[in-house]
């Protein structure tokens, strides 16, 4: 993965709209963060393969960036993005990686369902 | 002393799970020519650790986790590895009845004399918590005297307080450089592990060689089911 170029993934996340796309969103503090450090509240949220079809999506800030895709009536969001790849099944992959490299975030689009 | 037996059943959530503290004994059953077989139930799908420099994305990890798994089996000379197939943090979410029916059949078809798996209420990730449930609950199922042992790996920090110390220690210093081979095999998740077990080995720290040496387990307390 490369550090956001925002114009490449503005432009990545605009050629998804108006289309039904397959969302993976995540956030995570891994399952072991009270296990560490007791009393932490250890919160996080994932979805996969949900279909949205959202008519505006932008990615905003300096890093780590906030994306957000706007649907007819909802929104989709992610905070701390700091990386992001344009894989081979041309899927936009955006992550939210710490200084070890550990995912905070995620927020991957494709119009092909993921795997796994 | 590690006991022989008919045929060893390891049930665990993620790969890497059995290289922390089962590796050695699994590595040494098999030395002895007993039959291991390692259910994995999912590929570590999850995982937070994509590296710096990155290695993997979220989507390309669980392939690069079952590499790391065959790599560990390799290493520990399993050869009957089930990859299960479930998704990395949704056990507990999973069908109770279904989780217990698949343990249930993989008792049935491999007739262990020992099952190995972690200890409800004290394994700390949920995943772990999940499959030590589904384990108790399809043995609990089987008439006594047709029960294989059950050795449970419990981490969580009121361990000691509640269930003292552990029963069952394996010495596995046969076995140590294949435990540490296993280890090494899991390398996306154990990168920053190894350093400093690798350093504080080369320095002989005796509380380094203790942790790898001694496998450490509590039989299943059915007098005291979580249940």
């Amino acid at each position: 993965m490369d550090i956001v170029k925002t114009e490449h993934v503005q432009e990545v996340i605009s050629s998804f709209a108006n289309k039904d796309v397959y969302i993976h969103l995540e956030t995570t503090n891994g399952s072991y963060a009270s296990h560490f450090k007791e009393g932490f509240l250890n919160a996080g949220a994932f979805i996969r393969n949900v279909v949205v079809n959202f008519e505006l999506g932008k990615i905003v800030g300096e890093s780590p960036h906030r994306v957000g895709l706007k649907l007819p009536s909802g929104w989709v969001y992610a905070q701390g993005i700091t990386h992001y790849q344009v894989d081979d099944l041309g899927r936009l992959l955006l992550a939210g990686l710490d200084a070890d490299g550990k995912l905070s975030v995620a927020l991957h689009i494709s119009e092909t369902p993921f795997t796994y | 002393m590690i006991e022989k037996e008919r045929h060893v059943l390891i049930i665990l959530p993620h790969p890497d799970d059995e290289a922390f503290g089962i590796s050695g004994s699994i590595a040494a059953y098999r030395k002895m020519g007993v039959p291991v077989t390692y259910a994995c139930l999912t590929l570590g799908e999850m995982g937070r650790n994509l590296g710096n420099p990155q290695f993997a994305t979220r989507e390309t990890l669980p392939e690069i986790r079952k590499t790391e798994l065959l790599k560990a089996c390799e290493a520990m000379g399993l050869d009957d590895l089930r990859m299960m197939g479930l998704r990395d943090k949704t056990l507990e979410f999973e069908d109770d009845e279904d989780m217990v029916k698949l343990v249930e059949s993989l008792i049935e078809e491999t007739n262990p004399s020992l099952v190995i798996s972690f200890y409800p209420g004290f394994s700390v990730h949920p995943d772990h918590e999940a499959t030590a449930r589904a384990v108790v609950r399809a043995i609990r199922r089987m008439k006594e005297e047709e029960r294989p042992k059950l050795y449970a790996v419990a981490f969580a920090n009121n361990t000691k307080e509640i269930l003292g110390t552990p029963d069952i220690i394996h010495d596995v210093e046969e076995t140590v450089d294949q435990k540490l081979a296993a280890l090494k095999a899991h390398i996306s998740q154990t990168v920053w592990m190894m350093k400093e077990t690798e350093a504080k080995l080369a320095q002989n720290d005796p509380e380094m060689i203790k942790w790898l040496r001694y496998e450490r387990f509590y039989s299943y307390k059915w007098h005291a089911d979580f249940e």
